[in-house]
């Protein structure tokens, strides 16, 4: 088990490298001069130019350029943004805030997926199966920006059981509404999976020989029907979430949260390379521990997997 | 063996179950299907009862009807179950709980598929004693399971509690099943085919323990099997069932010597003993007049003439010093040697069969494939035909695969469902490249010709097919490229015993015509008597007797071969024809 995970630790090194290297490349692959953007209409004084490009590194070639930031990196200097903020202290502002969302809406869609799942499994081809199909195929094929407006306005405006819009105030109930409408247009996939192993798992012989025992189905449906059933929703729902972290612009443009996604996309605009470097950098190693951590997670559930 | 209690002592009390009358009926898109149309027994208190039929007879529906856990659409349509004397059909599902597990206890035929993976094994012994109220408090149910687990003949019950069914044998699962099924002191135990899916060795211990461990608390038992043998070695009554319903019901030694039913004749006409001799081809009984008459082997066998011929015929095969090691990861970057086949040697002459007998394990499947050319031997030497197999380019490989042709077990899984069987025959051929599509189509027919199968059925799929017509299917996908040899890998161990006497004949039929060569891999020494030329036991890699069949069967040497000859359900008793 240690083995297999410093082996695993071990092959997200060349991942980290090969990410940073990429989004460096492509960052400084983009047209345009940040550093001239900067002064917008304005002429800007050469030998103030000259300052701050050698202060960004850059003038020197790309190659240099990303191993000096490595050798920040390493030695815990994130950059300063543009407006002279330091990137790790953005970060640390920042993710927390996404973190909270993205939990928050990770456990809702788990719940949402297993509890419809399971029901629907157990009632097979009838109306709570058919009507929950009908349901989160149209949730599902809702855009989430639009699901997102609709909520915004229907629930935050016109009823006004939400804030609309979150802000500043980044507590776990301003960010109930987002968090619930990225569940409701993810929890499809895990619903649908979860409902296929209840289906399969409630024929199986297993399942037949724990009421043979006498066993009634108060026991049966928990212990041996969905606790068979969790694994592949599991996975499924721990992989949604290294990709949520990822994929919260949208909502926190719409909902106005302070959180990763949407510095990471003012940041794109600007063309801050620090920032956008050291952000998809930190997103990148938090994808590959939570696949690591979904990996281990397999050998918990299903004690057949033993990673040697 | 057991002996039974007579049948006065018994007869004194109650019916245990009293079945009237059962009618089960499936709902399925084509119509209802009744399984099980109408049948009435009784089973006493302490009796054992086996019903016997071939799959699709109804045996294990009446067996879960018993305990009402019918898979799938199945209800009791009409009739009535009674148990203790309280009809059961009407009963819901957490009534029927009480009845389950302390009342009836049910053993599954499966013991891969029927423990759940996810749940230590104690815990899901632990579970049924719990549930019936045996014992309670932590330390007594704990204290409970263990014993129930030595009773069903798990040694180290203390330390195997812990672990997960994966890290058990199939043996030792099916004792833990049986340990669930007794586990809170049932009145009768249901076991459906409770050991068809493991060696005869451990089926005998396992039989040898359901019937002290039954006699001991006085339960009823419930058999249900294909293996008339093994009914009637076991169990005092014998109900046969065809079609959903009883042909013969009566104790078991006037069943088995003298059937009064046509369809119970013909099973044990068909079923191979150790009495049987060596089927020859059937020239003159057609396919036809077999599928209706049945095929009677012993009639065949009686035209059985001598091995002399054996000895002079050049070798097909020749094997020598074949050895397979596997290395086994032992977590780490340790690994540790396994030997699978440990230095073997035998050779078949050209047109007989050898049979390569031996239990889970030993080593006879590893061997198998390496003379497919599957597997590379790690050292040894394989001949066919005259030309080496081992040290050969792939391509050359590639060519040699045309003249050996497997045969598997399982019809059902062997067949691609995707593709028409003509496809499926025609395969090999595309893949060697042998003549143009309509040269194929030619072939394909006249194949299933051979294989006594209509020519309308190149362009049906699999799943039309009944399992016996599948695994013609898969004896003619293996003649497809004229191979001088057919490794056939327990071909007939999944089939029926009617069914499985029809493709014995076929293959000996084939043999005949073609001249082919026969590996038979088997764990059946019943089948191995009817079939082969001469025999190879297999232990633990190695062989450890060889000879003509007589010799094996009439003069075993080696302890290992007499073990597994005793084992032989219903070796000892005549059956009658």
């Amino acid at each position: 088990m240690l083995m297999y995970v410093v082996r695993r630790l071990l092959q997200a090194i060349p991942v980290f490298f090969g990410t940073t290297f990429l989004i460096y490349f492509m960052v400084f692959a983009m047209p345009g001069d940040p550093i001239l953007a900067l002064f917008g209409e304005k002429t800007p004084n050469p030998a103030v130019l000259e300052a701050l490009r050698e202060q960004y590194h850059l003038d020197q070639p790309f190659i240099v350029q990303y191993f000096l930031y490595m050798k920040d990196v390493f030695t815990g200097n994130f950059g300063t943004t543009f407006s002279g903020q330091d990137v790790g202290d953005v970060l640390a502002r920042t993710f927390p805030v996404t973190l909270k969302l993205v939990i928050m809406a990770v456990v809702l869609e788990f719940l949402l997926a297993v509890i419809i799942g399971l029901i629907s499994g157990l009632r097979q081809g009838k109306f709570f199966d058919n009507s929950s199909l009908v349901i989160a195929l149209v949730l599902n094929s809702v855009p989430v920006f639009v699901a997102l407006f609709l909520a915004q306005y229907f629930i935050g405006i016109k009823l006004g059981w939400a804030p609309p819009t979150v802000g500043a105030n980044t507590t776990w109930a301003a960010m109930f509404l987002p968090a619930l409408v990225i569940a409701l247009t993810i929890y499809v996939t895990g619903m649908r999976l979860m409902r296929g192993s209840v289906i399969e798992a409630r024929d199986a012989d297993y399942v037949r020989t724990a009421q043979a025992k006498g066993l009634t189905s108060r026991r049966v449906v928990p212990v041996h029907i969905a606790r068979n059933s969790l694994i592949p929703v599991i996975t499924n729902t721990a992989a949604s979430f290294g990709a949520l972290i990822a994929g919260t612009t949208v909502t926190e443009g719409i909902f106005n949260i302070p959180g990763v996604g949407r510095t990471l996309y003012q940041a794109i605009i600007l063309g801050e390379g620090p920032t956008v470097v050291t952000f998809v950098t930190i997103l990148t190693v938090i994808y590959v521990i939570v696949n690591i951590l979904v990996d281990l997670l397999y050998a918990v559930l299903d004690p057949r997997i033993r990673y040697v | 063996m057991t002996n039974p209690p007579s049948a006065s002592t018994r007869r004194a009390s109650e019916p245990l179950v009293s079945v009237r009358d059962l009618e089960v009926t499936f709902r399925t898109q084509g119509g209802d299907i009744h399984a099980v149309r109408g049948i009435s027994f009784d089973i006493f208190p302490g009796e054992t009862v086996a019903i016997v039929g071939e799959s699709g007879s109804g045996k294990s529906t009446t067996a879960t009807a018993l305990i009402k856990l019918l898979p799938g659409s199945g209800r009791i349509s009409a009739g009535q179950v009674l148990v203790e004397g309280r009809d059961i059909t009407g009963l819901s599902d957490r009534q029927m709980a009480s009845i389950r597990g302390g009342v009836i206890g049910y053993v599954p035929q499966d013991p891969m598929s029927n423990l759940n993976p996810v749940w230590s094994v104690g815990y899901q012994v632990r579970e049924a004693i719990r549930a019936n109220g045996v014992a309670s408090g932590r330390k007594d149910i704990e204290a409970r399971s263990i014993e129930v687990l030595k009773q069903a003949g798990l040694g180290d019950a203390e330390r195997r509690t812990k672990q997960y069914p994966h890290q058990f044998s199939g043996g030792m699962r099916q004792r833990v099943l049986i340990g669930i099924g007794l586990g809170a002191d049932p009145k009768l135990l249901i076991a459906d085919e409770p050991t068809s899916a493991l060696d005869v060795t451990v089926q005998k211990t396992i039989l040898d323990h359901l019937a002290s461990l039954t006699r001991e608390k006085q339960a009823a038992l419930l058999l249900i099997t294909h293996d008339l043998g093994l009914a009637a070695e076991r169990a005092s009554k014998l109900i046969v069932m065809n079609q959903g319903r009883i042909v013969e019901a009566g104790p078991s030694l006037e069943i088995l010597q003298n059937p009064q039913h046509p369809y119970t004749k013909r099973l044990i006409a068909a079923a191979p003993s150790l009495a049987s001799r060596r089927i020859q081809s059937s020239t003159e009984v057609t396919f036809a007049d077999a599928d209706a008459l049945g095929v009677d082997i012993a009639k065949l066998a009686a035209r059985h003439d001598d091995d002399s011929a054996i000895a002079d015929a050049e070798p097909a095969i020749t094997v020598s010093d074949l050895t397979k090691v596997y290395s086994i990861r032992r977590g780490g970057f340790s690994s540790e040697p396994l030997t699978a086949v440990d230095n073997i040697s035998f050779t078949i002459p050209r047109g007989t069969t050898l049979a390569l007998v031996g239990e889970s394990g030993s080593g006879k499947s590893t061997a198998a494939k390496m003379i497919l050319g599957l597997e590379p031997p790690t050292s040894g030497e394989i001949t066919v035909g005259g030309t080496r197999l081992t040290g050969v380019s792939r391509s050359q490989l590639f060519n040699l695969r045309s003249r050996m042709q497997p045969v598997f077990q399982d019809p059902y899984a062997s067949l691609d469902p995707q593709r028409s069987i003509g496809a499926i025959i025609a395969e090999p051929l595309k893949v060697h490249k042998v003549g143009d599509n309509a040269s194929r189509d030619a072939r394909v027919v006249e194949l299933l010709e051979q294989v006594a199968l209509p020519s309308a059925l190149a362009h049906r799929y699999p799943n039309e097919l009944s399992g016996g017509q599948r695994q013609r299917v898969a004896v003619a996908r293996a003649l497809a490229l004229k191979p001088e040899v057919v490794v056939l890998d327990e071909a007939v161990s999944a089939l029926d015993v009617l069914v499985q006497a029809q493709i014995l004949q076929l293959l000996a039929d084939l043999q005949q015509e073609l001249g082919l060569t026969y590996l038979f891999i088997t764990h059946d020494l019943a089948v191995v008597r009817i079939v082969a030329d001469s025999v190879a036991v297999m232990e633990a890699g190695k062989i450890v007797e060889t000879g003509t069949t007589d010799e094996i069967f009439d003069n075993a040497q080696v302890a290992y071969t007499q073990r597994l000859l005793e084992a032989i359900p219903g070796a000892g008793i005549p059956l009658g024809a």
